[in-house]
């Protein structure tokens, strides 16, 4: 154990305990956030006001425009989702639920955060040089990213891609530690089926991100290559391939959704358990579920590329796969809802966000089925139909459920309780909002309203619809201001909150049975574990919930 | 610092250390994959780049082939002396290897200087490119490869974490074996 008597910055900045690495991360990640959410204000109300004076952004131009649109995408996704699901979640929730004192590398934990918080400031920075932040769409697809005079940013461009290579390494390196460490450091009697869904899902979801990625560091070490040393890998006039890069980018991409997806269902299904006092419905089912999908995910990254002159055979293939994999999703939320079949429900705040997860996943999902059929896809490619439905899975991801998440685990992070009635509150107003926001861009997108245009003044067909244009930026505006209820409300709770104690939500698994917050090292004596992390409502047992550490019966009574 | 017990710890039957290079090589496996399937794919449609291929020179690449190899065999000798608890034999097999990477270097840079010397830099075309990049990434390795084993040789040579010099030693057979498909796929297939 180290010694209490460490200064604030070795404390704070240079710690190798997983708990202040994962705080980092989060608070890291709710700061990209607040950026990214910065240009998607600066975005939504130019499309709705064209030209105006926005306050707190001032008159967009085209070119700021569009650097606002690529990083919007590229924070929320790689700066937001990934290190707050991934990174936090599972730097706070591996050695807590396994019952270790702490991952296995822990200098290399403090090494993979440093890496990743000098890729967000290179991300940041890009802002700030000659030419401004790129602005080629989040996906970055050559010509138009190879070639400074294309892009019009060629300093830009290149800091885009080295952040983005950066965090890559970050999570290669996370990834490897997160995986051993739940491979090799479980609490004796912690069987494969008895650990966490959420840890489960957070090491599947590391795999992935390790199997599908290295094609794209390659890419972007070839992208770098192109823009600052004149290499033609993508350029077709040099017997380059742009398509190339499509390919390279998607056997990352899609792979990619799942990657943040499964540490959110994970997320879920330990809340929904807890908060309906009910065994998690078909553990291995779940569990074996979550790993076909990581397979499947593999085969299905050319529906991005239906209309980029790929095979028509091709297609076909692609469009089989992609309809296929909405059938492991599928069955994981009826098993959910099984789980809350005859449960005796608790609607806490982190209950009502796992439970908005579901319901509103469930219409991401179900308009990815229009899109990934070849055919439907020729007509909603790069509509705000797309827009709408990736950010229907997005959404839920990366901000529902890691709301769900930080409310569900904020006692034990903190301390305190949060305010349940900020709580409903803020969910109530942000639940309402989102779909204020992207049901009025379905039928934008259905109308034919295409992606990444500045300004639709100029097409008299689309301009009639500006009404929907000004009322998702509407709820948008209410939704940013909504947040400031959250972060009152989680800085004062930090502070101020009711005491936690140990257990709070009379859960079973490991990180409740210890102090809250967890003191260094985590466990006085590390736990050893007697059964499964979802015993609730268990017939032999008296009480409601079994902690998994909880000696048995026979040996408790004697 | 103190080690975590989470560290010694081994559910999985194999050492922790063990556990995470193998889960290295396989992210890396990836990046080379990618790579190289980039590469095959532009070479398959580019007949033309056969004619670039055919100025590498395959006799220097053979010389840096068996320099490479002949490397593996003092990593495995090295892991040998450490099983047997012998720390300071095991930093000399070490060092040995580590003289076969820095040959491997030289030798690669006096390569490139020809081939540069000759017109053939990473911009003449695909063909060149691809082959600086992967070649390159694949040396980057050796010298990542030569700094841990130095670190390592320092360890064991005070009889400290010999458990190392086998970790180290897959790793340096594994930029072996990333060779071994580059050296076809860049200097024999003509």
């Amino acid at each position: 154990m180290a010694s209490q008597n460490e200064n604030f910055f070795l404390k704070y900045f240079w710690s190798t305990d997983h708990k202040i690495i994962a705080l980092q991360y989060m608070f890291t990640g709710m700061a990209m956030a607040l950026i990214g959410g910065y240009f998607a204000y600066a975005f939504r109300m130019q499309l709705a006001f064209p030209g105006a004076e926005i306050p707190l952004v001032g008159v967009v131009t085209p070119h700021e425009y569009n650097a606002f649109v690529t990083n919007h995408g590229t924070i929320m996704i790689f700066w937001v989702a990934m290190p707050v699901l991934i990174a936090a979640f599972g730097n706070y929730l591996i050695p807590l639920m396994i019952g270790a004192d702490d991952m296995v590398f822990p200098r290399l934990n403090r090494l993979s955060y440093q890496i990743f918080l000098l890729s967000a400031i290179i991300l940041v920075a890009s802002f700030f040089v000659p030419g401004g932040g790129f602005g080629g769409a989040w996906t970055a697809y050559p010509p138009l990213s190879a070639d400074g005079a294309y892009n019009l940013t060629p300093l830009g461009a290149s800091m885009w891609v080295t952040a983005v290579a950066l965090e890559f390494v970050a999570f290669l390196m996370g990834g490897i530690n997160f995986i051993t460490t739940a491979m090799n450091s479980r609490a004796p009697g912690m069987k494969a089926f008895d650990v966490p869904i959420v840890i489960w899902f957070i090491v599947i979801a590391s795999i992935l991100f390790m199997a599908s990625v290295g094609p794209l560091i390659a890419g972007a070490i070839m992208l770098l290559f192109d823009q600052q040393i004149g290499t033609g890998y993508f350029d077709a006039r040099t017997g380059g391939d742009p398509v190339l890069y499509q390919h390279l980018f998607w056997f990352f991409g899609h792979p990619e959704v799942y990657v943040v997806l499964l540490p959110a269902l994970g997320i879920v299904a330990e809340i929904i358990t807890v908060f309906s006092r009910k065994k998690l419905f078909a553990y291995k089912i779940v569990l074996y579920t979550a790993i076909a999908t990581g397979v499947l995910s593999f085969f299905v990254w050319a529906h991005h590329q239906f209309i980029a002159g790929i095979d028509p055979r091709m297609a076909n293939i692609f469009t089989v796969t992609t309809v296929l994999i909405s059938i492991p999703i599928a069955e994981m939320c009826f098993v959910y809802i099984a789980t809350l079949y005859g449960g005796s429900i608790r609607f806490t705040v982190p209950m009502l966000w796992a439970l908005a997860f579901m319901a509103e996943f469930l219409i991401g999902g179900v308009t990815g089925i229009f899109l990934g059929a070849s055919g439907a896809d020729i007509y909603f490619h790069d509509t705000y139909f797309v827009l709408a439905h990736f950010h229907y899975t997005f959404f839920p991801i990366a901000i529902i459920a890691v709301f769900a998440g930080i409310t569900y685990w904020f006692p034990k992070m903190f301390g305190r309780m949060m305010s349940e009635t900020a709580g409903k509150v803020h969910f109530w107003i942000t639940i309402l909002t989102f779909n204020g926001i992207f049901i009025p861009l379905f039928v934008l997108g259905a109308w034919g309203q295409h992606r990444r245009i500045y300004s639709y003044e100029h097409f008299p067909d689309l301009w009639e619809l500006q009404p929907l244009r000004i009322f998702a930026t509407t709820c948008l505006v209410i939704m940013l201001l909504a947040q400031v209820i959250f972060l009152v409300n989680f800085f004062v709770s930090m502070l101020r909150g009711k005491k936690a104690g140990n257990n709070p939500w009379r859960a079973n698994t490991l990180e409740w049975t210890v102090p809250s917050p967890p003191p260094h090292g985590n466990f006085e004596t590390l736990p050893v574990v007697h059964r499964g992390p979802y015993e609730y409502s268990h017939p032999d047992h008296d009480e409601d919930f079994w902690p998994q550490d909880a000696a048995p019966a026979a040996e408790s009574a004697s | 610092m103190m080690k975590p017990v989470a560290t010694t710890r081994s559910a999985a039957g194999i050492s922790t250390g063990m556990l995470a290079v193998w889960w290295l090589l396989a992210s890396e496996i990836v990046i080379f994959g990618g790579l190289l399937a980039s590469y095959i794919m532009h070479r398959l449609a580019h007949p033309e780049w056969a004619e670039y291929a055919s100025h590498t020179n395959t006799w220097i690449g053979t010389l840096n082939t068996f320099v490479l190899l002949s490397s593996s065999l003092s990593a495995v000798l090295a892991h040998h002396a450490a099983e047997k608890g012998d720390g300071k034999k095991a930093a000399k097999y070490l060092l040995v290897t580590i003289g076969g990477a820095l040959t491997f270097l030289v030798v690669k840079s006096i390569e490139w200087s020809i081939e540069i010397h000759h017109g053939y830099t990473i911009t003449a075309n695909g063909f060149w490119a691809f082959y600086y990049v992967a070649a390159g990434i694949h040396a980057s390795h050796v010298i990542v490869g030569a700094i841990v084993m130095g670190w390592v040789a320092w360890y064991a040579n005070q009889n400290r974490e010999l458990q190392r010099v086998e970790m180290v030693g897959v790793y340096w057979h594994f930029v072996d074996i990333v060779w071994i498909f580059l050296f076809p796929l860049l200097y024999i297939a003509k």
